[in-house]
This record gives C-alpha cells, structure tokens and sequence, in this order.
C-alpha cells in the first residue's frame, strides 16, 4: 500500500529546530536539573590503581560523620548486582563485573565503595573518609602486549587476555594472494578516544511514591535498552522501571550502555526508599565513561601491478579494557563488517582478536569500528598506490563498486544498498579544486616545504542493530502526537521528525509535537546511536503515518459520502479528489474517530504503531579531500583546506544535517591533530581531565567547505542514510593520507595518529637525519 | 539542614538577574551550585572540574566568569546575570536568537555558557572577526557543533545588534 505523496515542502527545508527556544533561555531539564523532595546524594569511591587486591575497606570513619546516611561496598552488595553483557560471539568470555569491587579492581576508575549523604559535598567528604589497603598487581595496557608471552592477565580470573576471536571470510583469499603481483603491508594503531559529551553521566533513581516501582532520569541515548539491562543487572521487573531520558548533554555512543553507577544508585533507591542522585565529576566521567578506537590494525592488500585489489587480509588486535559494558565487544565486529570499504575486493580474510586490558572499558564512540575501518583501508590503498606508482584517485576509480553493481554483496557478506562512489568523488575534486591543489602543493614541495594532499572515499553504513518503532497518534482535537523510540540528545528529533510528519500528513509543524525518552509513554524502542535515528525512527513513523493516513482516508470518504478511493490528501486533511472544496479537516476525521461517526465495522481511535526493521543498514558514502602543512622547523601541523563531500540519500533538514558533519569533522579532526588517551607504562592514567586531554577548540577548527551528492536509500520509506558520524569516518583518513604525503619527500610511510607537532617534528628530524 | 549548621555557614547578598537574595551558604558552596541549587537557576551547567568548559559560564560585575571557579562567599555584594536573566519581557537576546538562527546549537548543554561568553564579547567589541569570536571561545567547550555555528551565531548577533554596543 502506498500513499500518494503530495509534499507540502517541509522535507529538505532547513526549517529551524523547534528544540532551541528552551534550550537558549536555560529552560532546559538536564538530570542533575532534577531536585526531588528527601533526595539524597552518592558519591562512589574509586580505585586509583589500574589492577590490584583489595585487601581491607575500613567505611567507619565515613559512617560517623555528619549527614551520611549510609556507606556500601562490594562486600555489602553481594555477588547479586552484575552489569550484564550477553555474548555476540560463540565462546566469548565474559568475567564477573560486580556493581561495587569484590576482591580486585582491574583499571583505574573502578567504583569500590559508595556513601549516600544529604548533600552532593557531604557524600564526597564521606567517600573521602573511607580506608582501602590495596596490594597492587602487574597489569597490562596495551592490546598488543597483552597477547605476548608472559604478559601479565588483565583479569586474573582468566587464563588468557583475549576475550574472543572472530573471523569473517569471503572467497579465496589464498589465491588471490598467490596471483598476486603486489601485496601492500601496514600496521595501523588508532588512537584511543574520549567521547566526552560535555554534559557528564548522571542519574537520578527514585521508589515509585505510591507503588512498588522505580521511576529513572537517566543521561542515556537508548532508555529502553537500557531498561532491559537495568531490570536484569539491578534483578528488578522491567515493567516496573520507568526510565525517563530528560534533555541529554550529548552521548557520542557513550552514553548508550548502562553503567555500574545507575544500577548502584537505583538499589540504593529502592533500599533507603528515598530518591537517590549521582551526577559524575569530569574526572569521574573520564575514568568511567566507555572509550573508544583503540584497535590496532595488521593488514594486506594483495593487487596486481596495475592496481587492481585482488585480496585483503586484516588482523585487528581491539582492546577491550578491563570489563564488558553491553556495548564494549561491538566496535571490533563493526570493522570486521565493513572491511573492504568502497572497493570491489571479493577475497577477504579478517580477523578480530579483542582483548582486555587493566585500561577504561571501550565502547562504541562516534564511528565505533567505522572510522578504525576506512582508516585502514584508505591509508592501506594510498600506500599501494605509492608503491605501484598509480595514481590515488586512480586505484581508487579502478577500484570501486560501481552504480550498476548495487545492491552489493561485498567480500564479507554485507549487502550495500546503493551508492555512487565515483560522482562523490568528483564532486569533491571539483569543491576542493583539485588540480590547482596538486600544482600548489608540488610548487610548495619544489621549495622544501611540506605540503600534502589527502582523500578518502569511504562508506558509512549506518541504522541497524534491530528495529526502531513509531507511533502516530491524531488527538480529539486533530493535532498530532508522535512516539518514537528514537530518543534525541541533540540530533534534533523533534524537528527533523515533525518534518517528516507534517510533510506526509500535510499538516504544520505546530500540528505535530514528537515525544521521546520515556518509557512509560513510548512503546518498546532502541535508540539514537549509529546513525539510525532518520533511517530507523524516521522509517517506523512513516509506515505509522502512511497506515493512520489510510485510516483517515476512510473516515473522510464515509463523512463526506464519497469513495475512499476518490479522496486525496490536501493541505489539514482530505478533500474529494477534483472537488477541493469538500474537505474533509484532520479535527473531523478525529472527532469521528473518538466516538463520532465511523464506517460500519471500523475500531474507533486514530493511532498506529510499526515497528520498522529493513534487516538491512542504509550504506551512506563520501569523499572526503584535506590539503595539509606541516612546519618544517616545528612540526606544527596545519589543514589549509578540507572539503566534505556526504551522501545520506534524501534530506529532511539539511541545516541538521550540516551541523551533524561539523561535529563529527570536529571530533574527526580531534582524533587526526591532538586528542589521545594516554596510560603509563604501569596502567595510570596520564590524560584524565581537560588540563590535558587536547579536546578541539574554537580556534583549533580549519574553514569546512560541504558539499553533497543525494543517491536514495531504496530500501526504506524516506529514502534516507544516516550521516552522524560521516564526519568521524571519513575526515580522519583524509588528513591522515595529506599528512603522510606531505611527509613522502622524506621518505616516510606512516606516522599513527595523533599528528601533534612534537610527534612530527621527531618524524621530521629522524627522517632529516637519516638523509644526512 | 541539620548537616550544614557543622560547617559554619555564612550570610551572602546577591543581586541575580535583578533580584536580590540573602542567603547563608556553606564557605567551600561554589558560586554555581548556589546559583543551581539555592536559587534554582539551573540553565548554568556544570561540565568540568577543572575550569576549562567554560559551561558555567555567567556574568558577574558585568564580565564574563566561570562560576565554578568562585566561591558563592566571593560572590558576596556582586550582581550576576545568567542565562535565565538575558531574555527582557519575553523577547530573546539577540545572541540567543543568533544562536537558534544559525543552528548553533545541538544538545544545548555548553550553550547557556557560550551565550554568556559571546554576550560579553559583543559588549566589548561589539564588530568582532572570526578569528576574534574564536578566540573569545577559547574558555568554552562544545562537541556538537565543530564551533561552525557558534561562530556563524555570533556573527549573526554581532549584525542584528548593529555593531552597536548595546549593553542591556
């Protein structure tokens, strides 16, 4: 069944967000906004060791003091509060991960006791308070260490550091590389991220005051997963909880599994039967938060002499951290998924190997797996491209799936929908003048200076992991209400979703109010993190509307006598199709629906659910092109240039989706200049506060010029793609192959990021000195 | 509370968004737990500890501070604009107005604070360049935007307000 679709212009208008008059005034509700009367405060205590015994907890000083109403350890908790992680792979292993430390802590960060006290500064004095003798383990930081001989276990619970090993395989990929003419080798290690949205994790749990209950405000990207989670990790019934996302700081992926905090705070909730609040410190936050990236990537590409890919094997070692949040084992399968990238390479062979390590558990972060991916095979192809003597852009045309291939099956089993990965590349050549670009940088290179050209053609897939659902609901009144489990935290739902329903019901924008984030109103749902929202929560609530429409197309047609099939959508409801003038409005049709007059046989109300799955991700794509400058005599790294060039299929509010690049460029480029979390050698953690973890500033941001080509997703209702984290995927890569050739004169092949002027002006002295 | 009278509390008089307030706070109670918890003005949002978001953000005196940085004590005598102090009769801000233009913000939690800066930076130099809006952020944090916007908003502002110094 489909619906004629007789747009009234609303999507692909930059209409501004209906979220900001409340959001620029102060007006809006953050968790730690939420003061309920009798709350009470927790602070957790925390190891400062990145693997050790627990020896002895002494609490009683902290139970004397002044205001504190009651102090918990691990001990106290019992075996009972787990953070649960269900197993993605056959035979992973998953060790014990106690709300509170029992016997060991295994990074830094690990909550080890709690004190409840009146105030947020009293709790803290109380944490302050309390003794912990610990007897300190060796421990491991680095992935790839982990898995040498002797390494010390990172858990010693287990009797290895790995916590499984996948492997994903398409053709044969032993003789593609016995065929082979060229084989590229490279070692890639992507640097280990901090999401850092800037509001910090927080939660606010609190008894039900007139049931058996529990009502949680929670800084979380999916409120419904989590409250699976929640009810299973805190062993309370689902349908009891009611977790409520209120206005969230940004998430970045990092703010979509539950954490140790919350099922802490909501036990101790249901224990003293008072409303409870944590709300994490920045250095907290830090320590405690999931990381992301982190794998480090061995990989062949095996090619014949004119460039043509044959075959790729990639081993990637991931590091895992300490302990499984739900989402902490996905990143590495994401990279597994989308190894060959935008090229035609049939053979495939890659490997995870996903390890722990005494470091901050990782986890899904803008990209998670994705950027790791294009990175390595766009570096990957740039090297081959160098070593054979073709041209960048030339392997890559040669190589590329090509329109007429889609839907793709790649070398790893995954179909791609649709794409044009030769147009988007053209188009950034001609944004970015590319030609003029390459004259600038060899007269530069003529003069000794270092200049570099970069680009990457990478694909995004995005939506996915289940389905997402939407309800339409037309009120007595005839406004709209739409649920959807896609919840925002800053992505702009409430307008770009409004949109989407006004322009599909013909209706305006003040007519329709989108509600999410509570699980009390909003039928089961996942959440807004890969890139879904539009492709996932947008598609459920366009197959609700087209079926409320339908509905509606009834009702009219029986009020005004005509045929269903001769009425027609007009501007505010229906009106018989040739005869504008008997209309029928969407208030008449819901009047008839709640108890007025209906079609023999019809069920009153006027609201429908889907629930959408395509079982299948919508596989956006981009060229992204960077020109760079390092300073010879400093190192000092510099983009003078980066062009953007996205595909997300059809879109709703191109404002929204300018500001989506922007920020994940920012972060992308954070990753690629300056942003590392860092451990010593013995697990401390080195960058745990913004003194020195080098977030990108205002100033640190070069000129962005966007561009876009628009190839529509077939396989769902809007015809969109995500494009989230196009900024985190695609940017990186590109700066990273501009940095590595303006360093090529000197005869270096690559330099991991990040590129800091100390680590290049190293690089540069090094190579200067081995020219010498 | 039974608990604060241990810690020795001490009257203060402020004068925030207009209205004056007397209070008695505990010595170590930064200004921006005042603001948020004793006056419930929550719009200034706590993002760091450690001075580098720029997310409490507020004018004190007439320049912009962090108020995790002061104490609620030092405070004492002064007057204070917030977020919630900048619309007048229900119009907004010409910044805050710039900032839902231009798209200049996404989750909103480092915008209360931006606003407060970029307020203060047209008060100043009410024709700033790009580079000087940049610079002027360079205490204020955001991981939604890529600072695009915020700098386009700021822009924005700057011309709605005429270039004019138009301190309110």
């Amino acid at each position: 069944m489909t619906t004629e679709h007789a747009t009234n212009g609303f999507i692909g208008a930059s209409v501004r967000r209906v979220e900001d008059p409340v959001l620029v005034t102060g007006k809006g509700c953050y968790v730690d906004d939420i003061q309920l009367p009798g709350m009470l405060h927790v602070a957790v205590l925390r190891s400062p060791y990145p693997h050790a015994k627990i020896i002895s907890i002494d609490t009683s000083a902290a139970k004397a003091m002044v205001g504190v109403t009651t102090v918990v350890t691990g001990e106290d908790l019992g075996e009972r509060l787990q953070i649960p992680a269900a197993p993605i792979v056959p035979g992973q292993k998953i060790p014990p991960h106690p709300v509170l430390a029992r016997g060991a802590v295994h990074c830094v960060g690990v909550p080890v006791a709690a004190v409840v006290a009146q105030t947020r500064a009293l709790a803290q004095d109380g944490a302050n308070a309390i003794e912990v003798e610990y007897e300190a383990l060796p421990s491991v930081v680095n992935a790839e260490k982990a898995l040498e001989p002797g390494a010390p276990l990172a858990r010693e619970e287990l009797d290895s550091n790995v916590c499984y090993i996948a492997t994903k395989k398409g053709g044969d990929v032993e003789k593609a590389f016995a065929q082979a003419e060229h084989i590229c080798r490279m070692h890639i290690a992507s640097p280990r991220q901090v999401a850092l949205a800037i509001e910090p994790r927080g939660i606010v749990a609190s008894p039900e005051p007139m049931g058996q209950g529990l009502t949680v405000w929670l800084s979380t990207q999916a409120p419904h997963r989590v409250r699976g989670d929640l009810a299973t990790g805190l062993g309370f019934p689902e349908h009891k909880i009611r977790v409520i996302a209120p206005d969230v700081g940004g998430g970045f992926g990092s703010k979509g599994p539950l954490y140790r905090e919350y099922v802490l705070a909501c036990h101790l909730a249901l224990k003293l039967g008072r409303p409870i609040k944590w709300i994490a410190t920045r250095s907290e936050d830090f320590v405690t938060t999931i990381q992301g990236r982190d794998q480090a990537m061995t990989s062949e590409l095996a090619l014949k002499r004119d460039g043509t890919m044959l075959g790729l094997k990639v081993r990637v070692v991931a590091n895992l951290g300490a302990y499984l949040y739900s989402s902490t084992a996905g990143p590495p399968q994401r990279m597994m998924a989308m190894a060959p990238g935008s090229y035609q390479i049939q053979n495939v062979h890659v490997e995870v190997v996903a390890v722990f390590t005494n470091t901050v558990p990782t986890g899904p972060y803008r990209g998670a797996g994705r950027p790791e991916s294009v990175l390595n095979i766009e570096r990957l192809i740039d090297k081959a491209a160098k070593e054979l003597g073709i041209d960048r852009l030339e392997i890559r045309r040669k190589n590329f799936i090509r329109p007429e291939q889609f839907p793709y099956r790649s070398g790893v089993g995954v179909e791609y929908d649709s794409g044009d990965y030769e147009k988007s590349l053209d188009e950034a050549l001609r944004i970015s003048d590319y030609q003029q670009l390459v004259r600038y940088r060899d007269e530069a290179r003529a003069r000794g200076e270092l200049v570099g050209i970069g680009v990457s053609t990478f694909v995004e897939p995005s939506g996915g992991a289940g389905f997402e659902s939407g309800t339409v609901r037309v009120e007595r009144t005839g406004e709209i209400t739409v649920l959807t489990g896609s919840s925002s935290h800053g992505q702009g739902h409430e307008t770009s979703f409004a949109q989407v329903i006004a322009d599909k019901m013909r209706v305006s924008m003040d007519h329709v109010a989108i509600r999410h984030g509570d699980t009390l109103a909003i039928q089961q749902g996942v959440g807004t993190f890969g890139s879904r929202s539009m492709v996932m929560g947008g598609g459920a609530m366009a197959k609700a509307a087209e079926r409320v429409i339908e509905k509606a197309r009834r009702i009219a047609a029986h009020l005004v006598e005509a045929a269903p099939e001769d009425m027609v959508q007009a501007d505010g409801g229906f009106a018989v199709a040739g005869v504008p003038e008997k209309k029928v409005t969407w208030r008449q049709i819901a009047a008839a629906a709640h108890g007025g007059r209906l079609p023999a046989g019809m069920e009153p109300g006027l609201q429908e659910t889907a629930f959408f799955d395509p079982r299948r991700e919508a596989w956006a794509f981009g060229a992204h092109a960077a020109l760079v400058r390092i300073d010879r005599e400093t190192g000092k790294p510099t983009i003078e240039k980066l062009v953007l060039v996205d595909d997300c299929g059809v879109i709703i509010n191109p404002m929204i989706v300018e500001g989506q690049v922007h920020g994940g460029v920012a972060q992308g480029l954070g990753e690629a200049l300056r942003e590392q979390m860092l451990f010593g050698e013995n697990g401390e953690v080195l960058t745990g506060t913004l003194m020195n973890y080098a977030v990108m500033r205002a100033a640190d941001m070069p000129p962005l010029i966007l561009g876009e080509t628009v190839t529509p997703n077939p396989f769902n209702p809007l015809g969109v793609k995500g494009v989230g984290e196009a900024g985190t995927n695609g940017a990186p890569s590109a700066v990273a192959n501009a940095f590595m050739d303006a360093l090529a004169p000197l005869g270096i092949d690559h330099i991991d990021m990040p590129y800091t002027a100390p680590k290049l002006w190293e690089a540069i002295r090094q190579a200067e000195g081995r020219e010498a | 509370m039974t608990a604060e009278a241990e810690y020795a509390a001490v009257p203060i008089s402020v004068t925030v968004n207009g209205v004056k307030h007397e209070a008695t706070v505990e010595p170590r109670t930064l200004l921006v737990y005042f603001l948020r918890e004793h006056l419930g003005l929550t719009g200034t949002h706590v993002g760091c500890d450690t001075s580098q978001c720029g997310a409490c953000t507020v004018q004190l005196n007439g320049r912009a501070v962090k108020s995790c940085t002061i104490l609620a004590v030092q405070a004492n005598g002064t007057e204070i604009t917030t977020i919630e102090g900048l619309a007048r009769e229900g119009a907004l801000h010409p910044v805050q107005e710039g900032f839902r233009e231009k798209h200049g913000l996404q989750c909103g939690y480092c915008t209360p604070g931006m606003i407060m800066t970029a307020v203060h930076l047209l008060e100043t130099n009410p024709n700033p360049t790009e580079e000087e809006i940049r610079h002027a952020l360079e205490g204020n944090l955001c991981r939604c935007t890529g600072y695009v916007n915020i700098v386009e908003s700021i822009r924005w502002a700057a011309e709605k307000m005429g270039g004019e110094n138009v301190s309110r």
